[in-house]
C-alpha cells in the first residue's frame, strides 16, 4: 500500500511498518541535498514530529514523521551520500521504517492519484 | 498577504523566467532563486566555466559635482564613506561603505571615477534609503541620479574574460577593478572587472531596453549559464565577503566587520584626510586598539552546515557563549560546509576551536581564515 501526505512524503506500508521518504517533487524542490540527519533506532514520534533534517546547498528543512510510530530502521546510505534522495528519491533514497502504532491511522492519507492531483 | 502584484520587476524578468529561473522575493524584486541546473551545478560552473547573474536590483547612481569639478563630487563622497574617494584614479573602481555616527555600516558599495562624474552601485534593499541620505547630504554640491533606466549583470569566472572579449576584444587590458565604457552590440555600456564571487570576472551596466539581446549574446555562448541568488550566495560565502543586513549592518563597524582592508591611510589617524566622516572618532579609534569581537571565518568538522543564527560557545555544552554565526551554509567547492560569524577578541585566532549550536546540538567548529577558496583576481 503507497500512501502519500500533503508534507510530500511517501509512505510504503507492508505488515504494520511503513517506508518512508520524499517525494520526486519535494526532492527536485529541495535541489541537491548536502546532508541528512536521521532518527535514531527506537525512536518514538507522533505524527508531524521532527523526524528528520534535509540540507540543501540554501536552505535546511525538516522531514516530519507521516504517523505516529517508532524509528525500527534507518538508511545510512542517504546520510553517507545524500545525492542518492534527489537520483532516486522513492527508491534508493528512503528515509527509514516506521512501526505504526495504529496501522488504521494510514487510511486517511492520500493514495497517488490524490498526490498526484496535489502537485499538479 | 501576498505581496507578488507588488513586486518589481528587472529588464531580465522575461528572460529570467523564459529560463526556467525560480522566482522569488527578493529586496522588493522578483528575483531567480536558481535557475534549472539547481543551486550547486550553477555554483561549481561559475568556478569551472563562467556564470552570467542578473543584479539588476542593485541600484545604480550617477554623482556628478554642480560645480562641473569632479573633485567636488569626491570631496563629497568622502564625508560619508571612510575610503579615499580623492585619490581614486580615473577609469578605477573601490569597495566603500556609508557609516553612521555610531560607526555602523549603513551599507556597502561600489565608488568608480568615471572622469566627470562618479558611479556608485548600492544594495537593493539600501537603494531608496541610500539615495535619500545621499540626497540629504551632498544633493547641494551633487546632482545625484538613481539609474532605473539601467540593468546590471555580472559575467564571473575563469572564462569570463574569453567570453566577453568575442563580444568586446579591448576586455582583456582591463585589470581588476577597472571601468570602462564599451560598447556591446551596439548598446552603450558601463563595465568594470569586478563582482562578487572570488573569480575574475566583470560586471556589466547595460540600458534596460538592450539587455535582454546583449545576455541573450552571452548566453548563446556554450561556456555561459545563467546563475540565481542561491549559487550567488554560496559564491560569496565561500570567497568570504559580506552579505549586507547579515554580515554587516549598522550595530557592526567596519573594524568589528575585518573590513579595514576597504580604509587607505588616507582616512585614517595621521592620514593627510584623517577621519571626515560618520562614526570617524569610533572607527579609528578601533582601527589603533583593535575591537571587542571580529568576523571571523569558520570551519564545520562534520558535514551539516552551520547557518545564520547558530550560537557559538567555547565548549560542547554551549554554556561559554562567544559569538553568533552570520552566514553559513554548504560551500561546493569547498565541498564542506562554511560559515561566517562574530566572536569576541579572545576566540578570532584562526585554528580556535569553537562548537555551533545546530537543532540542540553543539558541533565542533574551528575557526578559519577567509577566503575559503583561492581568488582568482586579474590584478
Amino acid at each position: 500500500m503507497l500512501k502519500f501526505t500533503e508534507e510530500h512524503e511517501w509512505l510504503k506500508i507492508e505488515g504494520g511498518v511503513a517506508t518512508v521518504g520524499i517525494t520526486v517533487h519535494a526532492a527536485e524542490q529541495l535541489g541537491d541535498l548536502v546532508f541528512v540527519e536521521l532518527p535514531e533506532v527506537g525512536a518514538t514520534f507522533e505524527k508531524g514530529g521532527d523526524a528528520a533534517t534535509v540540507e540543501s546547498v540554501k536552505a535546511a528543512s525538516d522531514v516530519y514523521c507521516p504517523l505516529d510510530g517508532e524509528i525500527v530502521e534507518v538508511n545510512e546510505a542517504i546520510t553517507a551520500d545524500p545525492s542518492l534522495v534527489n537520483s532516486d528519491p522513492q527508491g534508493a533514497g528512503w528515509f527509514f521504517k516506521l512501526k505504526l502504532a495504529n496501522v488504521s491511522d494510514a487510511d486517511g492519507l492520500m493514495d497517488e492519484a490524490a498526490y498526484k492531483e496535489l502537485v499538479g | 498577504m501576498d505581496g507578488s502584484s507588488e513586486l518589481k520587476k528587472t529588464p531580465l524578468h522575461a528572460l529570467n523566467v523564459s529560463l526556467g529561473g525560480r522566482m522569488v522575493p527578493f529586496a522588493g524584486y522578483e528575483m531567480p532563486v536558481q535557475y534549472t541546473a539547481g543551486v550547486m551545478k550553477e555554483h561549481l560552473h561559475t568556478r569551472a566555466a563562467a556564470g552570467l547573474f542578473d543584479v539588476s536590483h542593485m541600484g545604480q547612481v550617477t554623482v556628478r559635482a554642480r560645480s562641473g569639478d569632479n573633485a567636488d563630487a569626491a570631496r563629497a563622497l568622502e564625508t560619508l564613506v571612510p575610503v579615499d574617494v580623492v585619490g581614486l584614479g580615473e577609469g578605477r573602481q573601490r569597495y566603500a561603505l556609508f557609516t553612521n555616527d555610531e560607526g555602523g555600516i549603513l551599507d556597502d558599495l561600489m565608488i568608480a571615477n568615471r572622469g566627470d562624474h562618479f558611479y556608485v552601485v548600492v544594495n537593493a534593499a539600501c537603494k531608496d534609503q541610500d539615495f535619500a541620505y545621499m540626497q540629504a547630504k551632498i544633493g547641494d554640491v551633487c546632482e545625484l541620479t538613481l539609474h532605473d533606466d539601467r540593468a546590471l549583470v555580472a559575467l564571473q569566472g575563469p572564462h569570463a574574460e574569453s567570453v566577453l572579449a568575442e563580444l568586446w576584444a579591448d576586455i582583456s587590458s582591463m585589470r581588476f577593478m577597472d571601468v570602462r565604457a564599451c560598447d556591446l552590440h551596439d548598446a552603450d555600456c558601463i563595465v568594470s572587472r569586478s563582482g562578487y564571487t572570488g573569480e575574475d570576472g566583470f560586471e556589466i551596466s547595460i540600458p534596460a531596453a538592450l539587455t535582454e539581446t546583449v545576455c541573450r549574446r552571452l548566453l548563446d555562448h556554450p561556456d555561459v549559464l545563467p546563475i540565481g541568488l542561491g549559487a550567488r550566495d554560496s559564491l560569496r560565502l565561500e570567497a568570504g565577503l559580506c552579505l549586507y543586513g547579515n554580515d554587516i549592518d549598522t550595530s557592526t563597524t567596519p573594524v568589528e566587520g575585518a573590513l579595514e582592508w576597504a580604509i587607505q591611510k588616507v582616512r585614517r589617524k595621521g592620514g593627510e584626510r584623517e577621519g571626515g566622516f560618520p562614526g570617524a572618532s569610533v572607527i579609528l579609534d578601533q582601527l589603533e586598539n583593535g575591537a571587542a569581537r571580529r568576523r571571523v571565518g569558520l570551519r564545520a568538522e562534520g558535514r551539516a552546515p552551520v547557518r545564520a543564527s547558530a550560537v557559538l560557545a567555547t565548549d560542547p555544552e554551549g554554556e561559554d557563549v562567544v559569538g553568533t554565526v552570520t552566514s553559513g551554509g554548504f560551500g561546493p567547492n569547498v565541498d564542506g560546509p562554511v560559515a561566517m560569524g562574530y566572536v569576541t577578541k579572545a576566540a578570532i585566532a584562526p585554528g580556535t576551536q569553537l562548537y555551533a549550536g545546530v537543532r540542540g546540538k553543539f558541533l565542533p567548529v574551528t575557526v578559519a581564515a577567509m577566503p575559503f577558496v583561492k581568488n582568482t583576481f586579474k590584478r
